[in-house]
């Protein structure tokens, strides 16, 4: 069970204000979309997620605990691009975070735990579609591959929650839908809360479960950046979608 | 008739055209050479082919009467032994400290500023403060070579470090990595090919300064020898010498370049 709170939450940049009175609350295996004119905060909010920007006030809660200030292997992130390892292989980058976890000092599996792991990894590999690919390098795949291998490389440390930084902004919009039903059938494989920022409206409505619109609700024409940004529209979308 | 900018040399002209200027500078020498022999059989400054060929035949196949080495080798391999000690340890401080600068903002905040300031010391002027410390031996020499390239390669291996999209350094935090985690598994094996970009950068750098200190205090060395003879206006030497170490120097550029397609191909690909 992972439940998110959000509280009361401001964020200010040097009395620039983003965010401002944010409130929410997200049940477990949740999809939550995140919508909003560029500069609205959706961003600033999936980075306080993550842990790289802390709030000026309010809190963050999971499951009633406050988030820690630093990025950690219960939320996972997709970026738009760059979140690959480009020095490992296919297979090197979806292995990296089971070695990373189950061996603190070397980083490497050795044996009966290295099998499993690459049993794990190949299973995962088939399902988003690259096991044709394990052993290139990143910069040899196309956008696409590339995306799909960045989620999988989340999704195999089973993160409580996933974030998503508008990860099909930079594709061709012939891949999109082949991504949508693969993060759908991970989501459903993995029993994750997901967090997705996109600019992309009907994106939003056709994955979420809860489509949430940033936008500001007071507006100074003298001093823009009195008034920040808060979630204006909370919109939960009835029943879990199957993928396909 | 198409633009210059569109005209292109074939494979085979490619390969000709690239050696015409060694061929000229040859053609170049050989004529004045001639030229100057002929009005003075005794000219020491641009010495025949066939002395240089039969004194470097001496240094590299016969005994020195006084020490019983055979001096190019000797030589050769006194400064070669000297460099390879000094980039060794070069690159050690480099990957240690750029890497700590680079990842680790106290480090940054701490180490930084002052590896910019000792970079600014030109090595050749604390050379003499050297000789006092550390004598006139190896030491002296090798760390006269560290002087000269460690900040350079310290400073650009912090500098590459810091430009690691920040992108993957989150991402390795998502999958559970702790700071030792991040920086053998993600940031080191990325610079790799990195250091060896920044030791090819400062391979001319290294043979300046191992020639300086070799040119003061020494008793073997190449930079010693050229010296040495100098004396005797021995061009039959200078020159051959001269050439020898660009050619060494050529060839570890090359190695170096070498080692990085075949060991790092991930780097040479698409960015």
């Amino acid at each position: 069970m992972t439940q998110v709170t959000v509280k009361h939450l401001w964020k200010e940049f040097d009395g620039n204000v983003v965010l401002e009175n944010v409130n929410l609350q997200v049940d477990d295996h949740e999809f939550v979309t995140i919508v909003g004119a560029s500069g609205c905060g959706k961003t600033t909010f999936l980075k306080m997620l993550l842990g790289i920007e802390t709030p000026s006030r309010g809190a963050f809660l999971i499951d009633g605990q406050p988030l820690p200030n630093e990025p950690g292997p219960d939320r996972g992130i997709v970026f738009q691009r760059y979140s690959l390892f480009p020095h490992l292989t296919v297979m090197g980058n979806l292995l990296l975070g089971l070695e990373l976890q189950g061996s603190p000092i070397l980083c490497r599996l050795f044996g009966a735990r290295r099998r499993r792991a690459l049993d794990q990894a190949r299973e995962l590999l088939e399902a988003v579609g690259l096991q044709a690919a394990a052993d290139k390098y990143p910069a040899q795949l196309s956008g696409g591959m590339q995306q799909r291998l960045s989620i999988a490389q989340s999704v195999i440390c089973e993160p409580k929650i996933l974030l998503l930084d508008e990860p099909f902004g930079a594709l061709d919009p012939g891949i999109t839908s082949d991504m949508h039903t693969l993060i759908l059938k991970l989501w459903n494989m993995n029993k994750m809360t997901i967090f997705m920022v996109t600019h992309d409206l009907q994106e939003s409505f056709a994955l979420g479960t809860r489509v949430l619109v940033f936008d500001k609700v007071r507006v100074d024409a003298q001093a823009p950046e009195a008034f920040g940004a808060t979630i204006t529209f909370n919109i939960p979308l009835k029943g879990h979608r199957s993928p396909g | 008739m198409r633009r210059l900018v569109n005209q292109r040399p074939g494979r085979g002209s490619t390969a000709l055209l690239s050696v015409l200027p060694f061929i000229l500078v040859l053609c170049a020498y050989f004529y004045y050479s001639h030229a100057r022999l002929l009005a003075n059989p005794g000219d020491k400054l641009l010495p025949a082919p066939a002395t240089i060929a039969a004194t470097m035949h001496r240094y590299a196949f016969e005994e020195d009467e006084r020490s019983g080495d055979r001096l190019l080798w000797t030589d050769t391999g006194a400064s070669l032994s000297r460099l390879a000690v000094a980039l060794a340890i070069s690159s050690g401080m480099g990957l240690a400290l750029g890497l700590a600068i680079g990842v680790l903002p106290y480090l940054r905040a701490t180490i930084a500023p002052f590896v910019a300031a000792l970079s600014l010391i030109p090595p050749l002027a604390v050379l003499p403060i050297l000789f006092i410390v550390a004598g006139l031996g190896e030491t002296a020499k090798i760390t006269l070579i560290i002087i000269g390239v460690a900040p350079f390669i310290v400073r650009d291996l912090a500098m590459r470090t810091a430009e690691l999209p920040t992108e993957q350094i989150i991402k390795a935090q998502t999958l559970g990595a702790s700071t030792w985690q991040l920086v053998t598994r993600v940031v080191l094996p990325q610079m790799w090919p990195r250091l060896i970009d920044a030791l090819r950068l400062s391979l001319g750098s290294a043979w300046l300064f191992l020639i300086a200190a070799e040119a003061i205090a020494s008793t073997e060395g190449l930079g010693y020898r050229i010296f040495l003879v100098r004396r005797y206006l021995a061009m039959d030497v200078i020159l051959p010498y001269v050439a020898w170490i660009t050619v060494l120097a050529f060839t570890m550029d090359w190695l170096l370049r070498l080692l990085r397609t075949k060991a790092f191909g991930w780097a040479s690909g698409a960015a």
